[in-house]
């Protein structure tokens, strides 16, 4: 344990205490997974998802009653595959989640830092924004805005990011705050370092821990945000296959008794989701300075 | 006799609280002269403002704190009137500081190459390659056992007399003037200072270095320094060569300092403190600040404070006692 300690804190030192100490496999398989998924979707897809044939539609998956080997998992209201329409999916939430993680996590980090360390009027104009920011609700804002910039995939990135850039500029201000009192903070400002060089240089590689982590907690709640305003129609357009829309689609048949048209998207939503917690909270625990002690 | 290296005339650091309401005098009237390769000690209790003189230099005082006069020569050009720019060039190149804890002054996440090369890449431009070699000579001279490998280590492989003689690398990596080390020894065991007490007499001899040691330790002031400025409530209450001040204080407060040391051999039971408590900056006695503790206290010492009396060549004290 000691040793595993004092090694995780060089870079290399810090992966191979990661593999050391029992990744989560479960999670990580599952991520993993949907990723490669998300990649070879062309391949993987075994019909073309936007396009249907009429005379197939509501087929149910191969193992029940009427389905056929040539629908695995059934077909929509427009008969069109929904096996294939899963798996194009899943790149609709892998390239949206991840990106738009990334460029809240930019701008977040980045915002979160000048106001942490220059302080001031820079920190109270972007904390009074932050604290606004976050008294609205998430989705709600989300939609808001979606309904101006209109349906895109590019632009629920940068809806999502507008809306979760605030959690991480919390965040990585505080951690700011702590660390410009520092000693090696100081010892750079008396060997005449620019503030530039200082946050470059000497705060932001002491934050990039919280943010990596922040990130993987937040990408749960981006993927089922960006499920929610596919869902509500101010997402992903159709036809494009995505998740959320999915469900949305589906809902009208569950009556009927097609179930699966809105449990399988559900449950890839739920899969997803669940892993990226699970880890984000893995690696919250692993690199915590504070729990690492223990 | 040419100027000074550094000479700072009544130079005077207010903190101002937010409204105004409160100021305390940290630093009060201060006139300090320094030769170059010569070692001044600035003594005085916790609160006499040694540091906040140290950071008036190096213009790094907090938000609250204003300079509100003096003057603060360095290299014959005036440190106050410089832009933050200039400042900046003069930090770490011109003027160096050891912090008082060397320990924390590492960056964790940078190797020790990167870090004593710094200030190297800031001043001077150089490339990485270059400043990495550097680096590597400079930990040659703060005796580091090699080097070269060292300097792609990480601080915590270091021990803490090692992390501690790479911040001495910083403080000279480009080749200062003066070094102003806050007191560089309080967080390191006994053995471990008095090694870093001669690295640092030994880096100031082949540097030519000046250097302000700011402690409250008379020991080591008494090995590291040639002269001595006692701070007492903000002023500097006695100042002269170290000699001197040590075999004839003339200070009541320095006198007092000095007999608040035990001493080998010494009969003596209890020891020698100096009665009451240090006063309450914000609000200073009338007349001499230490007149409320000083036994030899006059009518006189209630009413005015004293300017600085002259007791030898060189030596001055601020005391009523002197004047005649």
């Amino acid at each position: 344990m000691n040793t595993s300690r004092s090694a995780s804190l060089t870079l290399s030192g810090r992966f191979a205490a990661l593999r050391l100490s029992g990744v989560p496999l479960i999670p990580m398989a599952i991520l993993a997974a949907l990723v490669l998924i998300a990649l070879f979707a062309d391949v993987l897809a075994p019909h073309d998802p936007e396009v249907g044939t009429l005379g197939d539609r509501f087929r149910p998956p191969a193992w029940l009653m009427g389905g056929s080997d040539k629908h695995l998992l059934g077909t929509d209201h427009l008969g069109r595959d929904v096996l294939s329409r899963l798996i194009l999916g899943a790149r609709v939430s892998v390239v949206v989640g991840f990106t738009a993680v990334i460029v809240a996590g930019i701008l977040g980090t980045g915002l979160g830092i000048l106001a942490g360390y220059l302080g001031g009027w820079v920190d109270q104009v972007i904390m009074r924004i932050t604290d606004t920011w976050l008294a609205l609700p998430a989705l709600t804002f989300a939609i808001f805005l979606a309904a101006i910039v209109g349906p895109s995939e590019m632009n629920i990135v940068i809806i999502l990011g507008a809306v979760y850039w605030t959690r991480y500029a919390r965040v990585i201000r505080g951690e700011v705050l702590s660390i410009k009192e520092r000693d090696f903070v100081r010892l750079a400002v008396v060997a005449g370092c620019s503030k530039r060089t200082i946050m470059r240089r000497h705060v932001l590689p002491n934050v990039v821990n919280s943010a990596v982590v922040l990130a993987t907690l937040m990408l749960g709640v981006v993927i089922v945000t960006e499920a929610a305003l596919s869902f509500l129609g101010v997402g992903v357009p159709p036809p494009k296959p995505a998740w959320g829309l999915m469900l949305a689609d589906g809902k009208k048949g569950l009556m009927a008794g097609y179930w699966w048209l809105t449990v399988l998207p559900g449950a890839c939503i739920m899969l997803m989701v669940l892993a990226a917690n699970l880890l984000g909270d893995w690696l919250r625990v692993k690199l915590d300075p504070q729990l690492r002690q223990l | 006799m040419s100027a000074p290296l550094l000479e700072i005339r009544d130079l005077s650091t207010h903190y101002v609280s937010a409204r105004g309401t409160r100021v305390v005098r940290a630093v009060e009237d201060v006139a300090l002269r320094l030769e170059a390769a010569e070692t001044l000690g600035l003594v005085g209790e916790s609160g006499s403002g040694k540091t906040t003189l140290a950071l008036s230099i190096l213009r790094l005082l907090p938000p609250a704190a204003r300079i509100v006069r003096g003057e603060i020569r360095f290299e014959g050009a005036d440190l106050l009137t410089k832009s933050n720019a200039e400042m900046r060039r003069i930090r770490g190149k011109r003027i160096a500081m050891i912090l008082q804890d060397p320990m924390a002054s590492l960056n964790p996440l940078f190797t020790i190459g990167d870090q004593v090369a710094e200030p190297i890449r800031v001043h001077e431009g150089t490339g990485r390659r270059a400043a990495w070699g550097k680096a590597g000579d400079l930990l040659r001279a703060v005796r580091i056992a090699s080097p070269e490998t060292r300097l792609t280590e990480y601080p915590h492989q270091m021990s803490g007399g090692m992390r501690q003689r790479i911040v001495g690398a910083i403080a000279i990596s480009c080749g200062p003037r003066l070094l102003i080390a806050d007191e560089p020894t309080t967080s390191l065991d006994l053995t471990i200072q008095a090694q870093y007490l001669s690295l640092l007499r030994d880096l100031q001899r082949a540097h030519r270095l000046a250097m302000i040691f700011i402690t409250h330790n008379l020991g080591i002031v008494a090995r590291m320094c040639d002269v001595v400025a006692v701070m007492y409530a903000g002023r500097i209450v006695e100042s002269g060569a170290v000699r001197e001040i040590f075999n004839a204080p003339a200070h009541p407060y320095t006198r007092a300092l000095l007999e608040s040391i035990p001493r080998l051999g010494d009969a003596q039971e209890r020891l020698a403190a100096i009665d009451g408590q240090p006063p309450d900056p914000a609000a200073l006695p009338a007349g001499c600040a230490f007149h409320p503790r000083c036994p030899k206290a006059m009518d006189r010492c209630r009413d005015a404070d004293p300017p600085p009396f002259t007791v030898a060549s060189g030596h001055s004290a601020r005391c009523w006692l002197w004047d005649s």
